[in-house]
Order: structure tokens, then C-alpha cells, then sequence
């Protein structure tokens, strides 16, 4: 019985609950060592899993409840590459943001430092749970943690009510999943995904299926930040400190997506695999609305942290595709840009963080050309790096996923996909650049009528006032993850690995043998190394080029006639799009119902 | 298995959204929410209920078939979830009030989505 995974969540759970009991006793810098101590150790131990299950997948039954008569009766952690993977970036990104907190977050309590741990316990035990019940208690607390990391530094009112607007939509959202898992459960008698494979196998998807399906995505995507559950994100995002930021956006979103991929492939495929091109659509179709949303939403902000947050739900929809797809390609692809992207939007998070505490704002035009002093270039260095990334220049680690996916598009004959995700992309890397420009080398005019700038009190918004300013030393934990996520892609034999354990991933009847069977398939075997086609090339280039070509674009025609001529044009639609983002709760309730419904009216039609 | 228990939850879950989307006061949405889970609740036990049957404790003879001792199990981890997410927005509520003077949430428009 392997024990890696257990303790993988047990340790920062029980450094949390020491940190929470002893932290006031200690002095504030050892809580913070204590912490990035833990957080180091769950991290070797994830990336020491990650390595045992490249073989073959770890599976951890509690209590060593192992399965009887092909009926599983005990809880199991399944560790496999995948899900591995999405592990080691939790686990990295929560060591890179308490180390920036050293010098980011002076003043803080150490109960602090208890919730970035017990959410790092709450996102190990999501990433590897292979039951769905459990999968709802990692849902939770990683979700409850999330609500306190937003809230607690209480500097006004808004970060309440952005706490508030997170904490109730996810709770609907967690009811949603509840309500499906009691459902499935009902029909199936299972809360193993294995056996729950097992059960729904070869039956004809009826309406309980889907709609109890339909309601664990509804759950997921809201999570996740896809349209239209997405509205409570911003706001979150706007309001949280950065290195907490750095964590939402690098991995908390993404980790819905694949919760979705998982419950579907060893779970729901059992029975709607029959009607697999329908979930296809479904999934890209919310994937495509995701990515477009997101990327006018990005590029029509002028507030840092807005923009990465419509970053990250245009680039959640990417994930969605490529999961949605169905194919190993697609499946690895998702899991590789998951993990590449989380490096670069962290890191571009943290750097924020530093430009806040720096100069006191995070607005696009108050900041204009302020970053231009010589102590600032490293943080401009990094911010127009990260651009890059995201804009996935070819060589880097974005530009090496977004190859598979687009390849897993064509394979799967979604041919008109990889143009529309190469625009999202552009468009929010022109976003980017286009502010990075602005900060740190004063291009540009200080207003733009396309851009909604932020509102007066913005600024402040959760982040520390300290008149010292910040060390430029707490730039390092940014600038060791934009080089991870640049370096993922000097690794070719990655995708060749990736592709085979995405092929694994999507195989139920191999993991419904090895979980209740207990007969494993043969050793995972890495895939030919991946070599990007002329495709590939050109998808990085044109996204690229197009990216820089429209942050030029916005930057030098914004203030002059042209620009008055494009936002006349524009405008009306983008107040439109504006006006749907109200910030009110109850109108976000409503989308997640509209929504809902939608997806319930599309399964009942599609699924049949 | 009976029809009517999911009709109740479900009245409960749209008579809760209801109230999350028309409320103008976070604690009053705060007890939406928890209307809302009530509802799951139902769906659990009701799922795993037997007429006729006894609690779920395997000791000695069995007079009748036991209740599914799962969804009971589910439904009391379901409750201290809710707990948890309850006294967190009620003090998150609190402390707006403290700082906006209002639970009210559209009179706190500072932020813009």
C-alpha cells in the first residue's frame, strides 16, 4: 500500500493545525519558516508520488479497505501522472507565494499561514481523490479555506463583499455537486468513480445520469470560472492579496476542470461514452463561450488583477477544450499548459504584488510610466517575459501545450477550434504586454475610452501599505517560476510521457480492472517525443505577432482619432458585456440558473 | 421509494435560490443558503431510506432491513460542512457591516464584477 499520498495531505493539514494552535506563541518569522517548511516538504513528497506513479498508478485505500468481490468498500487516493502533475504545481506555487509573503505580508497574523496550508491539504487531497464523496470534503475545504485567504485582511469594505459574493456562489455551486452525487449515488449505489464506471457501463444514459451529471459540471465549472458561472472571480481576485491571488489563478480554477475530466473518464463515461461526440460539443461549447468572454472582458480592464483574472478564465476555457476533446493529446495538452501557465500567472501575480506595495495601485493608467526607475526594471522584466508566455512563444513551455491541443483539435475534427483559442490567447497576452508597457516603459496615453479604469478606492484593496516599500529580493520566487514555465518547453520528452499517461487517464475499463480488480495495465511507456509540426510553429508565431501587433495597436492609437473612431464602434457591445458583470450577487445566482438549466436542456437533447 | 421527498427538496432549492437572488441582506442570504442545503439533505436520506426499516446497527438478529447507513453518514459530514460556510459569511457579514455600515449587498457597490 503506497503512503505517499495520505501523507501528502495529512502533513500540511497537521502543520496547519500546529501553526493555528502554536503560531501566536512563536515568534512571527519562524511561523512563516514553519510554514515554507511544510509547504517544501508536501512539495518533495508530491513530486516523489508523481515519480512512483509514472510506472503505474498509486492507489490508497484507507484503512486498507481493499476491495472485496470486485466491490469497493473502503475511500481511495489514485495517484496518477495526471493528477500528479496538478499536485506538484499546488504544491510549488504555495511554496513560491509563503516565500514572497516573507517580504510581501509583514504584518499579518499566523493564522494566515494555517489557511494557505490547510488550503494546500484541501487542493493535495482534491487533485488524487478517486471517490466522489471525498472529492466534495477536499471541494470544501479547499473552498472554505479559500473564502478566509480572501478575507482576511479586512481593509474595507469591498474585500468583504468580494469574500461574501465568492463564498455564497461557491456554495450554491457545492450544492449543485451534492445534489448530483446524491443522485448517481442513488442510481448506482457507489461513490467509487471505479465502481460507479462499473455500474453505469454499457446502460443507456437516462435522464438521472445526465442530469446528475450535468449538476456535479455545474458544481466544477463554477469553480473553474467557466461562462456564465464565472462572475464571482474577478471580484475574488480583485480584493485578495497577491500571493494568494497567485494561487487562485495559477491553480485553484484549473483544478475544476480536471475534477470534471476525472469524473467523467473513470466515472459518467461508463454510460455517456455512448453518446461521447455530444459531451464533446458541451464541453467545447462552454470551453469556446469561456475563452471568448474572458478575453474581452481581459482586455477591456485597466485594474492588474481584473485583467489576470478574465486571463485566467479565458485560459480556463483553453483547459476545457482540450479536456473536452476527449484524446489523450487533449488531455495532456490541458494538463501541460495547466501546469505552465500556473507558473507564468503567479508569477506575474507576485510581481504585481510587489508593484502594489511599490507604488501604492494596481490601475494600468495611474501607473503609467511610474515603473520606469532602474530598481523597477526587474519586475518590468519579468511582467513582459510572462507576456511572452502567455502570448506561447514558440519554445516555451504555454507554446509546447497549446501545440498538443491544437494537434488533438485536428485529430478530433474540431479544425476551426485552434484559430479561436490562438485569438483568446492573443487577445489577453496583448492585454499583458499592453499594461506592462504602459507600467514600466510610459508608452501610451494615460486613457483609453475602451478601457474601464478602476474606481478610486480600488487601489488599496487588500494589499499592505508599508512605507519602506518591498525588497527587491521578493521578486525571486516570480522569477524562478517564469523560468519553470519557460523551461517545460525545453523538455520534449514531456509531452511523449504526457500523451501516454492522458491515454491512460481516459481508459475506464484499465482503471475499473485495476481498481477493483487489482490487475494494473503494463507499465506506462512514454509516447514518441513530441515534435512540433509546421502547424505548431506557425500557431505560435501568429498567436505571438498577433498579441505584440495589438498591444502596439492599443497603445499607439488609443488616445488619437482612430481610437475614439474604434471605441465608438465597440462601445456599445462592450457595455453591454460590461453591464452583464454588474458585481451584484443575486444577478450572479441567476446566470449559475441560467446556466444550469442551458447545460440541462443541451444534455436531455444531446444525450439521448 | 417514494416521489414526494425530491418534490419537497426541490422546492426547497428554487424556494432558497429564489431568495439568494431577490435577497437585500446578506444574513437574510446567508439563511437562503442554508435553506438551499436543506434541500440536499432530503435528496440524501431520502435515497437511502427503506420502508419499514431499522437504524443501521449490525448487532444481533436483523428484524428488518437496515436504512443505508451512507447517505446518513454523508448528510451528517453534509451539516458540518454547512456550519462551517454558515458561521464563516455570517462573520464575513459582520465585519461589512462594520466597515460599509449596510448588509445590504447593492448598497456596497464598490465592487463592479
Amino acid at each position: 500500500m503506497p503512503l505517499l499520498p495520505p501523507l501528502t495531505v495529512a502533513v500540511p493539514l497537521a502543520c496547519a493545525a500546529f501553526v493555528a494552535a502554536f503560531g501566536s506563541l512563536i515568534p512571527r518569522r519562524a511561523v512563516t519558516l514553519t510554514a515554507i517548511a511544510a509547504a517544501v516538504a508536501t512539495t518533495a513528497l508530491q513530486f516523489a508520488q508523481l515519480l512512483q506513479s509514472l510506472p503505474r498508478d498509486l492507489n490508497h485505500w484507507f484503512g486498507g479497505w481493499t476491495p472485496q468481490h470486485h466491490f469497493a468498500l473502503g475511500i481511495l487516493f489514485t495517484v496518477d501522472p495526471i493528477d500528479g502533475i496538478l499536485a506538484c504545481v499546488a504544491g510549488v506555487l504555495v511554496v513560491a507565494s509563503l516565500t514572497f509573503s516573507w517580504w510581501g505580508l509583514r504584518e499579518v497574523s499566523h493564522l494566515y499561514y494555517a489557511l494557505m496550508l490547510a488550503f494546500l491539504g484541501g487542493m493535495a487531497g482534491f487533485a488524487i481523490s478517486a471517490d466522489l464523496f471525498d472529492i466534495f470534503v477536499f471541494f470544501e475545504l479547499m473552498s472554505v479555506t479559500g473564502y478566509g485567504l480572501c478575507s482576511f485582511r479586512q481593509t474595507s469594505s469591498s474585500v468583504m463583499q468580494g469574500a461574501l459574493n465568492f463564498a455564497i456562489i461557491n456554495s450554491i455551486g457545492a450544492f449543485f455537486i451534492l445534489m448530483g452525487i446524491a443522485l448517481v449515488y442513488g442510481r448506482t449505489g457507489a461513490l467509487n468513480l471505479a465502481q460507479i464506471g462499473a455500474a453505469l457501463r454499457g446502460q443507456h444514459p437516462d435522464a438521472l445520469v445526465v442530469v446528475s451529471f450535468v449538476f456535479i459540471l455545474v458544481g466544477f465549472l463554477t469553480k473553474a470560472g467557466a461562462v456564465p458561472f464565472h462572475f464571482w472571480m474577478s471580484d475574488a481576485y480583485a480584493v485578495a492579496a497577491a500571493p494568494v491571488g497567485a494561487l487562485y489563478a495559477g491553480i485553484m480554477s484549473d483544478l475544476g476542470y480536471h475534477a470534471i475530466a476525472r469524473i467523467y473518464a473513470d466515472g459518467f463515461a461508463g454510460s455517456l461514452g455512448a453518446v461521447e461526440p455530444a459531451v464533446r460539443d458541451m464541453l467545447v461549447g462552454v470551453g469556446v463561450a469561456t475563452v471568448v468572454v474572458g478575453a474581452v472582458m481581459c482586455f477591456i480592464q485597466a485594474d492588474l488583477k481584473r485583467q489576470i483574472a478574465f486571463l485566467v478564465i479565458c485560459h480556463g476555457g483553453i483547459f476545457l477544450c482540450g479536456i473536452g476533446l476527449l484524446n489523450p493529446a487533449g488531455m495532456a495538452g490541458s494538463t501541460l499548459y495547466v501546469a505552465a501557465d500556473a507558473m507564468i500567472k503567479a508569477a506575474v501575480f507576485l510581481t504585481m504584488g510587489y508593484i502594489i506595495v511599490s507604488l501604492g495601485t494596481s490601475d494600468e493608467f495611474a501607473l503609467r510610466g511610474r515603473g520606469r526607475r532602474r530598481r523597477h526594471a526587474l519586475a518590468g522584466v519579468v511582467f513582459g517575459l510572462a507576456g511572452l508566455g502567455f502570448a506561447v512563444v514558440p519554445g516555451s513551455g504555454p507554446w509546447l501545450s497549446a501545440s498538443l491541443i491544437q494537434q488533438a483539435a485536428v485529430a478530433a475534427g474540431f479544425a476551426w477550434l485552434p484559430p479561436v483559442l490562438a485569438a483568446g490567447t492573443a487577445v489577453t497576452a496583448a492585454a499583458v504586454l499592453r499594461s506592462g508597457a504602459r507600467i514600466f516603459l510610459g508608452w501610451g496615453a494615460d486613457h483609453d475610452p475602451l478601457i474601464s479604469s478602476a474606481q478610486p478606492d480600488e487601489p488599496q484593496e487588500g494589499e499592505p501599505q508599508e512605507e519602506e516599500g518591498i525588497s527587491i529580493v521578493s521578486l525571486a520566487p516570480a522569477g524562478v517560476l517564469l523560468v519553470a514555465g519557460f523551461g517545460m518547453g525545453f523538455a520534449p520528452h514531456l509531452a511523449g510521457w504526457a500523451t501516454a499517461a492522458g491515454r491512460q487517464f481516459l481508459d475506464l475499463p484499465g482503471y475499473i480492472h485495476e481498481v477493483l480488480g487489482g490487475q494494473y495495465p503494463p507499465p506506462l511507456r512514454p509516447g514518441p517525443a513530441f515534435h512540433p509540426g509546421a502547424g505548431s510553429w506557425a500557431y505560435g508565431a501568429a498567436t505571438a505577432a498577433g498579441a505584440l501587433a495589438l498591444a502596439a495597436a492599443s497603445l499607439r492609437w488609443s488616445a488619437s482619432g482612430l481610437g475614439q473612431v474604434v471605441a465608438r464602434l465597440l462601445g456599445p457591445p462592450l457595455r453591454g458585456v460590461r453591464a452583464v458583470h454588474s458585481g451584484r450577487v443575486g444577478d450572479m445566482a441567476t446566470w449559475m440558473t441560467v446556466g444550469a438549466v442551458a447545460l440541462c436542456a443541451a444534455g436531455a437533447i444531446g444525450f439521448r | 421509494m417514494s416521489f414526494y421527498p425530491f418534490v419537497v427538496a426541490a422546492v426547497l432549492f428554487v424556494a432558497g435560490l429564489y431568495g439568494v437572488v431577490t435577497s437585500r441582506n446578506y444574513v437574510h442570504l446567508a439563511v437562503c443558503l442554508t435553506v438551499m442545503q436543506s434541500s440536499t439533505y432530503i435528496v440524501l436520506l431520502s435515497i437511502g431510506y427503506v420502508h419499514g426499516g431499522t437504524a443501521p446497527i449490525f448487532k444481533g438478529p436483523a428484524k428488518a432491513p437496515p436504512v443505508d447507513p451512507v447517505v446518513q453518514s454523508l448528510t451528517l459530514t453534509d451539516v458540518v460542512v454547512s456550519v462551517v460556510v454558515l458561521a464563516l459569511i455570517l462573520a464575513l457579514a459582520i465585519q461589512a457591516h462594520k466597515r460599509a455600515g449596510t448588509v445590504d449587498p447593492d448598497k456596497m457597490t464598490d465592487l463592479h464584477g
